[in-house]
């Protein structure tokens, strides 16, 4: 265990932002709530999953909602901390530390929220090591560890228990009516985990990995070096393209942002294309008409020059971005994994080739 | 005779035209003074002189940096008082949260969070607090706060908590200027408020230019109405600029791309404009700027403005060139001391307006202290300098010089027109009806602005379906433009 200082605060925002794969939600305004809390002298601490006994309890947690919401129903740290004290209601029993539901994006800050106003640590890790769309596209869902019990707490007190559901399915459907009609913003707590779930299926050191890649990119900047060649340093990732954005077509169906970004080569690529597609979160890249590099590797599309990740909600026509994969953890390519989250899984009839094999 | 008058108050020089229907007849250019109203006073003397039609003017226009600056140089600001209503929400999140201390310890008076605000779905989120918003507005008379803002939470979709907030105050202290979010921008509760807190803190400000700019007309014998230019290219008149001076953020930029449309006479056009620090690009379409999606900062504070998308590269005539070890150039410059430091003007620093003498591509200070520099050294710095500007644009068909580019800035202001514009979430509407709905609502807009109904044009149409809201949420900005209707 040891204390958590503000800069990696910092660092988490930016690295977890480019882990978000496009989706996951900007970290902004978590980032915001974080700086007033160390403000007021709170430290939190990072828990390595060795630490936990295996009959600990894990609160597991993510905003659920509208990314759009959110930005005028602002994410407080005492909602989070409700829906954990829900469960722990419910349950009978006390959580011992909180873990982020996904490192990619706004989730990857929200159990420091919720450990603040609580005093209790966070695991370093998550359940998908990246962002993705769905309830079953973690590692949990993976390894059919149970979906339930959830709760879900907005910020007028009123809160939901989905004491059961028939599968991730149907706890999706049901936690997905609950949370739209307080507003389409809640703050969630997912199937409580034992110490030994986490140890044996949760995506650990995930939270560090965040942490490092946000470093990478602050020092590069600080040094007048590329940010980009930073971030493929330490994650030992690939650059797959770079140009700038020439189309870019957004639609949404069953409540989920699909879309397509094409993207026109500079430099190296010039007189190349590259086509993204995404559900929130990128999916598949096309170079020249050929699947060149597919979930769950990850797809970050990152800003040329500052090395700012770039949402699917914010691509725009002219923008200049470096599109790079990075190696997904080992859970998601074994052969459930890629069921749960390969190109088949999103939609794409390909069969899964991964661009680090 | 349709005769308008554009000035740009810019931070070297005070530019002014006249044009008379769409050619420009007279410029003037003066040097910019502290006071900003001499300079205009005088640039306005020079183009009477030029062209005594100018006083038979219209509409005058003026584009300033003047409430930027006072943003960025942290000076002539006003205490504010915010009041945020959202609580249950937001708590954690006061207004000022994010600016940087200096300028919110300067600017904040009091901070008062009362419950309210709406739903994405236009549900109220909790009834509003009135009487929490009683007693704040008797606290504010009290402690003699002159400046108001109020910001609710989803108020572009549903006004009526801050409007009723204004009401209360307006009622409680009469004398005090209100600042409703709703006013000034889209969703994003921070950037919104934070735009009527900057527009609260310059209010004072705002009142007291405006009228020096309406002195110097008059004292210029001029009768026309006077308008400021806005960052999207188009005009408010003073009246409304008194109220709302944060519009006018940024619409140097705008003028620039503006006027050089006008000047080139495109619609469609990448528009290249070359300053001392750096080359910025930006993209025409319908003869307006292509803006930006993203957030703005004024003086370290974030906002949701509508700024032209521009492409900065750090290439300008004091770009400085370095030979050693490798040749670069840029992004470092030697701004405004150019006229002392590089080379043809008797200083030692080699800049890219020394390459372009050398090159013989201009003609300027002193030649022959240029004349050492081999030519493969100026040769491949331009190489290279093409290759920036290269990247930079594409699929160019054809470059144009325009006339009279000196003072592209002022002849874009005064081809400015009216706009409206309208960004809300539709549910369970075509994406046909909810982009009617939308027009018809910017249309009105533009109209309360002075627009002549008959001239209004879309301009721009956006629409994103939202992720994870019911019901086919579609999320749909359109913006409309007119020409100023003409005085009844």
């Amino acid at each position: 265990m040891r204390p958590v200082t503000a800069e990696e605060i910092e660092s988490l925002a930016i690295g977890a932002w480019i882990l978000g794969t496009g989706g996951g939600g900007s970290p902004y305004l978590a980032l915001l709530n974080m700086r007033q809390l160390y403000k007021q002298g709170v430290v939190c601490r990072l828990m390595d999953a060795s630490e936990l006994a295996d009959d600990d309890l894990v609160a597991v947690v993510s905003n659920m909602g509208a990314p759009l919401v959110g930005q005028e129903r602002l994410t407080d740290p005492k909602t989070m901390a409700l829906a954990v004290t829900m469960m722990e209601e419910y349950l009978g029993r006390k959580f011992r530390a909180l873990m982020s539901l996904e490192i990619g994006g706004g989730n990857s800050i929200q159990p420091f929220m919720g450990a603040a106003m609580l005093d209790l640590p966070v695991i370093d890790g998550d359940c998908m090591g990246r962002a993705f769309p769905e309830a079953q596209m973690t590692s949990f869902a993976i390894h059919d560890l149970r979906m339930y019990p959830l709760t879900l707490a907005d910020v007028r007190d009123n809160a939901v228990v989905v004491a059961r559901a028939a599968s991730w399915k149907w706890m999706e459907r049901i936690s997905r009516k609950a949370c739209v009609e307080v507003g389409s913003i809640a703050s969630t707590c997912k199937a409580p985990r034992t110490g030994k779930e986490i140890k044996e299926c949760a995506i650990l050191g995930s939270t560090t990995k965040a942490i490092g890649i946000g470093r990478a990119v602050q020092a590069a900047r600080r040094a007048h070096r590329d940010p980009i060649d930073a971030v493929l340093d330490v994650t030992g990732g690939i650059k797959i393209f770079g140009g700038k954005i020439h189309d870019i077509a957004r639609r949404t169906t069953e409540g989920f942002l699909r879309g397509t970004a094409t993207i026109e080569g500079l430099d190296q690529f010039r007189g190349h294309a590259f086509k993204l597609a995404f559900q929130n979160e990128f999916a598949v890249g096309w170079l020249d008409g050929d699947p060149r590099v597919m979930t769950p590797d990850l797809i970050c599309v990152l800003d040329t020059v500052a090395g700012d990740a770039i949402g699917t909600e914010t691509l725009r026509y002219g923008q200049r971005v470096t599109v790079i994969a990075l190696p997904a953890p080992p859970i998601l390519l074994t052969p459930k994994g890629i069921e749960h989250v390969g190109p088949r899984a999103f939609g794409y009839d390909l069969d899964f080739r991964s661009v680090f094999a | 005779m349709r005769r308008r008058i554009g000035i740009d108050v810019g931070g070297t020089n005070t530019d002014a035209v006249l044009l008379e229907e769409d050619a420009v007849v007279a410029t003037v250019k003066t040097p910019t003074t502290p006071d900003v109203t001499t300079g205009i006073t005088r640039a306005l003397a020079g183009l009477v002189e030029r062209a005594p039609a100018a006083r038979e003017a219209q509409a005058v226009m003026i584009g300033t940096t003047h409430f930027t600056n006072a943003v960025v140089q942290r000076r002539d600001l006003g205490r504010v008082a915010a009041v945020r209503i959202g609580l249950p929400s937001g708590a954690s999140l006061p207004p000022f949260v994010d600016w940087p201390e200096d300028l919110a310890d300067l600017v904040r008076a009091e901070v008062v969070m009362l419950e309210g605000g709406h739903e994405f779905d236009g549900r109220p989120l909790v009834p509003f607090d009135a009487r929490g918003m009683r007693a704040a507005a008797r606290r504010i008379r009290e402690t003699g706060i002159r400046s108001v803002a109020v910001a609710a939470v989803f108020s572009p979709l549903n006004a009526t908590c801050e409007e009723e907030a204004a009401a209360i105050l307006r009622d409680a202290c009469p004398d005090v200027a209100v600042t409703c979010s709703h006013r000034l921008g889209r969703i994003g509760l921070l950037e919104r408020e934070n735009a009527a807190l900057l527009n609260a803190c310059l209010i004072e400000l705002a009142r007291k230019t405006t009228r020096a700019f309406t002195e110097a007309l008059r004292g210029s014998g001029i009768a026309a109405p006077l308008y400021l230019t806005q960052n999207d290219g188009t005009v408010m008149l003073a009246e409304v600029a008194e109220t709302y001076p944060v519009y006018s953020f940024a619409s140097g930029p705008t003028n620039s791309m503006r006027g050089a449309a006008f000047l080139s006479k495109r619609d469609e056009a990448l528009v290249i404009d070359v300053g001392g620090t750096t080359t910025d690009i930006g993209s025409l379409r319908h003869g307006f700027p292509r803006e930006a999606n993203s957030v703005v900062e004024i003086g370290g504070v974030r906002t949701l403005f509508r700024m032209p998308d521009l492409l900065s590269l750090g290439l300008g005539g004091g770009t400085l060139v370095r030979r050693e070890p490798a040749l670069t150039i840029g992004p470092a410059s030697v701004g405004y001391r150019l006229t002392e430091q590089a080379l043809v003007f008797g200083g030692d620093v080699l800049t890219v307006t020394d390459v372009a003498v050398a090159a013989g591509l201009i003609d300027l200070g002193d030649r022959s202290r240029v004349a050492s520099l081999p030519g493969a050294l100026v040769d491949a710095a331009l190489t290279h300098i093409r290759a920036m500007i290269e990247e930079g644009v594409d699929r160019v068909s054809e470059v144009l010089n325009v006339p009279h580019q000196a003072v592209a800035n002022a002849v874009g202001a005064a081809i400015a027109q009216v706009s409206g514009e309208v960004d809300q979430i539709f549910q369970d509407l075509t994406r046909d009806e909810a982009i009617a709905r939308a027009r018809q609502a910017a249309e009105d807009k533009a109209v309360a602005a002075g627009a002549d109904r008959a001239t209004i044009n879309v301009v721009e149409v956006e629409d994103l379906p939202l992720a994870y809201l019911p019901g086919n949420s579609l999320r749909t900005r359109v913006r409309v433009v007119g020409e100023i209707a003409r005085q009844p």
